[in-house]
């Protein structure tokens, strides 16, 4: 694994990091719209919605590689704080239903209608406002974190363990979610979204506007994490990933400083969960299966723990594959899946990114040998 | 001048340790172990491989909590109920028997981790190295050796290049109580002498136990010297009086 970066970029990582995003920002965008419906260049209006999807995805994916390539802490329940942040983004969605739903009930989402609610639950109240949705977007997944995180941390669960208790929170959140009596939909959860703000969700400047703001939280989320990483802090959650014990003994509270970056990581989960929801239309208890999250765990693993862009790559080449195979082949996606898990810890454990970066640092030090041979 | 003496010598000991008894599965590693480290002291700790060096050193770092006894830190604090952070955070400060150095970080970044500046997360995430810290860490790369190491990767480090990183990150972390375990080992002959020379350099202003195997070290360093038996103090004393010690001879200098 590589050691911590010194600063945020270098001249050539912004030029990068901004041409990347102007091409998929402006560029992406207006290729939607602009060549004529035949063209060769047109990108078709279905490819926004799951390049906004893949979006949310790497998202996703930075928030794991943040615990678990620079601290050592591999949650395995990442997909619930995902769930949630696209929960509470359900709810304002189905808010802004109104009268429009079957039943055109102007409070009451259809559900609740079909079970006999006579009134909307507590915590459904000020959902109607997309800045309290946006609110809880943040605060419910990190809240859930920070609090997960302080018992889990204080009591200095580490490793297998809490990937099995981070397992188990999100298995429990799956069934408490299923039930129809929590009041979010139960098994079909929320769905039949019609509008977002006041835009038509299907209309195609409505598809890109998401794409944008999701790429966008993508962006801001991968500079929060690359300054984090190349903190004092970032540090110190590398020195804990190796030698917990020794960063104590230097006065550091190792559990403070894994608070601190799993809570950041819940919030970027939830914020991804929150785009993703409007983009796929639907959100249900199925978002909590435990699968889910070591599926994600997959993809960081594939594009190379402990780099960020690893987490990135990962994420859109696994998914890109499977987007392709359940096309295609959708009996043997699973195979494969599992099949990249092996192959990756056995062939390739630093992953794609992390070998490409192997292979340029084995090639630098006998460059920079060789040139100070020549000036001596 | 003797007023100063006379509020020096009515202070509390530095460290005192109060009748500690450990036991791992009806093991005695402590046995209602107590003695006193006085303020500026260098003191010597030796005794037979299982005499309890290394749980003292635990007992008093916060790592293992004794079954009964108290470790009194600077007269009031009472180490056994604190944990490694918070002892830390007092100042003391801890180099381990097998050097653990932070592998994936450089020289100089395991430095500017032990320097002494505040340690919460978020003092930490928002950190800037001022001119001064980075001028304390390029003098400590000279006194341990490692100027022009400072990109190395610690990992790449030799054997006896850790010990000194490690020795290194004790002195940024300006620590009052310096506990040493084992220094020296696999250190050449100069190493030793350097680390000895350093040690007394250090006396005074801190306060220095040392846990050593190599008597030869023991010697140079001219200090007091505590013999650490089955976990309590057999012998105390300079080394010449305690090697005269019939009960010494018998249980750890004669083998």
């Amino acid at each position: 694994m590589t050691a911590a970066p010194k600063f945020l970029f270098d001249r050539r990582g912004w030029a990068f990091y901004l041409g990347t995003a102007a091409v998929l920002c402006v560029a992406v965008p207006l290729l939607n719209f602009l060549p004529g419906p035949s063209s060769v260049l047109r990108i078709p209006d279905y490819l926004i919605p799951l390049f906004g999807k893949y979006a949310c995805y790497a998202l996703l994916a930075l928030s794991l590689d943040l615990i678990w390539g620079y601290a050592g802490i591999l949650s395995l329940g990442q997909g619930a704080f995902f769930a949630l942040g696209g929960y509470a983004m359900g709810m304002y969605l189905m808010r802004q239903i109104g009268t429009r739903g079957v039943y055109a009930n102007p409070i009451l989402p259809d559900f609740m209608v079909f079970l006999n609610w006579k009134e909307l639950p507590w915590y459904w109240w000020g959902f109607d406002h997309f800045s309290f949705a946006v609110l809880m977007v943040l605060l419910v997944p990190g809240i859930l974190a920070f609090v997960f995180g302080w018992f889990a941390f204080r009591s200095r669960i580490t490793g297998v363990y809490f990937s099995i208790i981070t397992q188990a929170l999100t298995y429990a959140l799956l069934l408490a979610f299923f039930r129809n009596n929590m009041g979010f939909g139960g098994n079909n959860g929320l769905t039949d979204f019609k509008d977002v703000l006041g835009f038509d969700i299907q209309a195609p400047a409505t598809r890109r506007a998401l794409y944008i703001a999701s790429l966008v939280a993508l962006g801001a989320g991968y500079l929060v994490c690359r300054a984090i990483v190349a903190s004092k802090l970032g540090r110190v959650l590398l020195a804990l990933r190796d030698a917990e014990a020794r960063v104590r003994f230097l006065g550091y509270s190792t559990a403070h400083a894994k608070l601190f970056v799993f809570t950041v990581s819940a919030i970027l989960a939830g914020i991804a969960g929150a785009l993703y929801v409007p983009q796929v239309g639907i959100i249900n208890p199925s978002e909590f299966s435990p699968a889910n999250s070591i599926e994600v765990a997959i993809w960081v693993a594939v594009g190379g723990r402990g780099t960020l862009v690893g987490a990135l790559v990962g994420a859109i080449a696994v998914n890109l594959l499977k987007t392709w195979l359940t096309g295609s082949f959708a009996e043997t996606w699973l195979f494969v899946l599992g099949a990249l898990f092996i192959l990756v810890t056995l062939v390739f454990p630093r992953g794609l990114v992390g070998s490409l970066q192997q292979l340029s640092f084995r090639r630098r030090p006998l460059a920079a040998g060789a040139a100070r041979e020549s000036m001596q | 001048m003797s007023e100063a003496a006379a509020t020096q010598s009515t202070k509390p000991p530095l460290l005192y340790l109060d009748g500690v008894t450990v036991s791992f599965d009806g093991f005695k590693a402590l046995n209602g172990l107590s003695f006193v480290v006085e303020r500026g002291e260098v003191r010597s700790v030796i005794g037979p491989n299982g005499a309890g060096k290394t749980t003292m050193m635990d007992v008093v770092t916060g790592k293992t909590r004794p079954d009964s006894g108290q470790v009194f830190f600077d007269g009031g604090v009472d180490l056994t109920r604190l944990d490694e952070t918070a002892i830390a955070n007092l100042g003391i400060g801890r180099k381990f028997q097998k050097p653990t150095v932070f592998e994936n970080l450089t020289v100089f970044e395991n430095l500017e981790l032990a320097q002494k500046c505040p340690r919460g997360a978020l003092s930490t995430l928002f950190a800037r190295l001022t001119g001064e810290q980075r001028d304390a860490i390029v003098e400590t790369l000279r006194v341990i050796g490692l100027s022009g190491r400072e990109a190395t990767l610690a990992g790449a480090l030799s054997h006896g290049q850790k010990q000194w990183l490690e020795i290194g990150m004790l002195l940024v972390q300006d620590q009052r109580l310096l506990l040493l375990d084992e220094p020296v080992a696999g250190m050449t002959d100069h190493e030793t002498e350097l680390t000895a020379e350093l040690i007394l350099k250090l006396a005074g202003e801190r306060t220095l136990v040392v846990v050593e195997h190599d008597m030869e070290f023991v010697r140079s360093l001219g200090a007091r010297v505590t013999v650490l038996h089955e976990g309590a103090v057999l012998a105390d004393g300079t080394v010449e009086h305690v090697q005269s010690q019939p009960a010494v001879i018998d249980v750890y200098l004669g083998r």
